[in-house]
């Protein structure tokens, strides 16, 4: 129904019950906020987006409807005094330590302070004194910069369906916190950072390698090589100033060269032979030796959330391990013996969108006959950073290609980054392994009730194939319970747990919302378009590792360089 | 389900905790419902007389729902208490005319008797000393109430005589 409401003096026709935030952005009005996150934190806590509401003295701009007659007021000089005295509230009990924090130049605490004109903080007095949790391997968390907006609460809960964190006591005691106030460490966590990105402060960061990795890129006696996640390649760009889903890959290599790294390869590669392995696998289930229906096993965060939620479907997570781990485990066998390297001398350093890959690395199975697939692990931004600190300039670096072997790569690879690129890139080898034909383009339905969640199938030799593509942990777990109830049937579920795919990952560039992740996503389809070679069956460096080395998939040497198990985790 | 060794916590898994029992009964008939926590925690706390991180990962298994959220609805109530409660809530007023009335003085003097802080438990658990809101006897200032007893218009000197009433 359509009311007629006035702001800042002007008539307007507008949607009833819808809030005046939602309003004044439909109409270009700029109303400052905070605490506000579209759809999944709507709640009033900071104030910040008070409007004065004729009759009613000032609301919360991101809760109060719109109703017939409504008067408001955006901007006037008593809302932008009150509005700055909220802020001097907020950051008289915040750490004034801006010159050396992770988010400065890119806070909103800090750019909205500065939009509301703060020039003084008036007030004093004590401040919340916690303890830093970084006690996991993948997040950290600094209760003192916490602003409690509730943000991550929020993402955790609604989007993520995890519920790690929640706001415990009262008034100034007030603490977001996991359960008992325990380190993240010791609740059921996904590690997939998301909270990183609802987090508008750096109340919330990941844990930072970049020390350990300009310690091992300075070791003489080391071959340290490194691999690029896709995801990185569209979006490492954002950090210095370019668009989101600008194509980085030559640059990238360039740096990673200029910043000392012995060999460039692709975690592309690893996608590739991910594919063949797990291509393989999928093929022996639908003729009956595995469950279905098969899950991959790529995203990290997927993985851990699934040991803690739901663990009677582990037997259904294909055993392959992701690109990340399988490209180290080759590296350490295959490269090594090829360059008659000492296994225990190379050092595999992974650039991630990701923070759950710092906990995938460090995983007691992540390792074969003594030593690590993968060493250390650095996400985007960090890897941003380690440009930034050598004096770099990025985006003036001339372009570079990656290195053979373990750089050759397909298109099917590259498009492991975005939603439905694992599905597809399986597809492609699977259906053409069959049947002898091209895919033709997977014809992707939403699925009615369901968010973020699409499905296809594909007729492999007169047997109809289901599959679902999920992103983001919550929609997985709607899906497991619907396959559980029996309401829902299919043979292969491809889950990223994060939304978008790794482009939308824990460790990307901040901010990353949904129309960032639709560009870089698209970046990733793009590069896959342009390349001559886009199944991962015609890589020819991955058949010549099969006829040399690894003889076939699924071999005992496969399994033994390229499979995991997973374990049971405690939900609660 | 738990195993009668996740619910008993402290004891090797050979006794039965009744009081589980109890508390498995409450949880069965809200579960499920909308707004099924603050009653089940409500009944925990009777059960317990208080409610320890057991106790209230023990509900949050039992509802299927986040520890975290079992914990901040814990912590948010200040009727929920984490640490073990006296048998005697002694609650001293401190709304406007107990306060000029020497509410202090008597805070003062219980603190003196029982060896305790407000918001504290003896250790025998017989008295715990809280300080309330207006209660609306503002006539009998300054006022205490001992469980559902009220006593009014006192002097620090008459606290031990009270104290000495519930020690029986």
């Amino acid at each position: 129904m359509v009311v007629n409401i006035t702001i800042n003096d002007q008539e307007f026709e507008v949607e009833e019950g819808k809030t005046i935030l939602a309003v004044a952005q439909d109409l270009g009005i700029k109303i400052p906020k905070l605490c506000y996150l579209k759809d999944k934190n709507e709640i009033g806590a900071c104030r910040v987006c008070i409007v004065e509401v004729a009759g009613n003295g000032y609301q919360p701009a991101c809760t109060f409807p719109v109703t017939d007659g409504l008067e408001v007021k955006t901007n006037t000089p008593r809302l932008r005094e009150l509005r700055r005295l909220n802020m001097e509230l907020i950051l008289a009990n915040h750490p004034q330590d801006c010159l050396h924090c992770e988010r400065s130049t890119n806070c909103e605490l800090q750019s909205l302070a500065k939009e509301l004109g703060v020039e003084e903080v008036r007030f004093s007095g004590e401040t919340i004194d916690y303890e830093l949790d970084d006690l996991t391997p993948s997040i950290v968390r600094d209760p003192n910069k916490c602003i409690q907006c509730r943000r991550c609460v929020s993402v955790c809960d609604k989007v993520q369906g995890v519920k790690a964190l929640f706001p415990n006591h009262r008034g100034f005691d007030t603490l977001i916190s996991p359960a008992f106030n325990k380190s993240l460490d010791e609740v059921a966590c996904a590690l997939c950072g998301q909270c990183i990105h609802a987090c508008p402060v750096a109340a919330i960061k990941e844990k930072d390698s970049t020390e350990e990795v300009w310690e091992i890129l300075n070791d003489e006696d080391k071959q340290v090589v490194v691999q690029v996640a896709p995801a990185v390649r569209v979006s490492l760009g954002e950090e210095f100033g370019l668009e989101p889903g600008t194509l980085v890959a030559d640059k990238l290599v360039t740096a990673c060269r200029r910043l000392g790294f012995d060999q460039v390869f692709d975690t592309v590669f690893g996608a590739d032979l991910t594919i063949m392995e797990e291509g393989n696998e999928l093929l022996a289930r639908l003729e009956g030796e595995g469950p279905l229906p098969m899950l991959t096993s790529c995203s990290s965060g997927w993985i851990k959330y699934i040991e803690h939620f739901h663990s009677d479907f582990l037997p259904n997570l294909s055993s392959c391990k992701s690109p990340q781990q399988m490209f180290g485990a080759m590296a350490k066998s295959y490269y090594a013996e090829t360059e008659n390297i000492n296994r225990e001398d190379i050092v595999v350093v992974s650039i991630m969108p990701c923070t759950a890959k710092k906990f995938e690395a460090a995983r007691t199975e992540m390792e074969v006959d003594g030593v690590r697939d993968v060493d250390h692990v650095i996400t985007t931004r960090e890897f941003a950073k380690m440009i930034k600190m050598a004096g770099i300039d990025f985006v003036n670096l001339p372009g570079e290609e990656f290195d053979a072997p373990l750089g050759i790569t397909t298109g099917a690879g590259d498009i492991f980054g975005v939603t439905g690129g694992v599905m597809e890139a399986a597809l492609r080898t699977v259906y053409e392994e069959v049947t002898g034909d091209e895919l033709a383009k997977l014809k992707l339905t939403d699925v009615r009730g369901f968010d973020g969640v699409r499905e296809a199938s594909i007729e492999l030799n007169g047997q109809e194939i289901k599959v679902a593509i999920i992103n983001g942990l919550n929609n997985a777990n709607e899906v497991l319970e619907a396959v559980k109830n029996g309401k829902k049937e299919y043979h292969f579920i491809e889950v990223m747990g994060c939304p978008g795919g790794c482009v939308g990952g824990g460790g990307q560039p901040i901010p990353t919302n949904d129309e960032i992740i639709a560009k870089r996503g698209a970046g990733l389809y793009s590069i896959d378009d342009k390349k001559k070679i886009r199944k991962s069956h015609q890589n020819p460096v991955i058949n010549k590792i099969y006829n040399d080395y690894l003889k076939e998939p699924g071999s005992k040497k496969a399994h033994h360089l390229l499979h995991t198990t997973y374990k049971a985790r405690d939900r609660y | 389900m738990t195993t009668v060794k996740d619910r008993c916590p402290g004891c090797d898994g050979n006794e039965q905790d009744e009081r589980y029992d109890e508390l498995d009964k409450v949880i069965a008939e809200y579960k499920g419902k909308p707004g099924a926590l603050i009653p089940v925690l409500h009944a925990a706390q009777k059960i317990f007389k208080y409610l320890p991180e057991e106790v209230q990962d023990y509900v949050a298994r039992g509802l299927e729902m986040s520890p975290s959220e079992v914990y901040g609805v814990t912590t948010f109530y200040s009727f929920f208490s984490t640490t073990p409660q006296g048998e005697y809530k002694i609650g001293v007023c401190m709304g406007t005319a107990c306060y000029v009335k020497g509410a202090g003085k008597l805070i003062e003097e219980i603190e003196k008797e029982l060896g305790i802080s407000v918001g504290e438990t003896t250790p025998d658990e017989k008295f715990t000393l809280v300080q309330t809101r207006c209660i609306g006897a503002c006539g009998l200032a300054p006022v205490l109430t001992v469980n559902d007893d009220v006593h009014g218009r006192l002097t620090p000197d008459e606290i031990p005589g009270i104290l000495a009433k519930y020690r029986d």
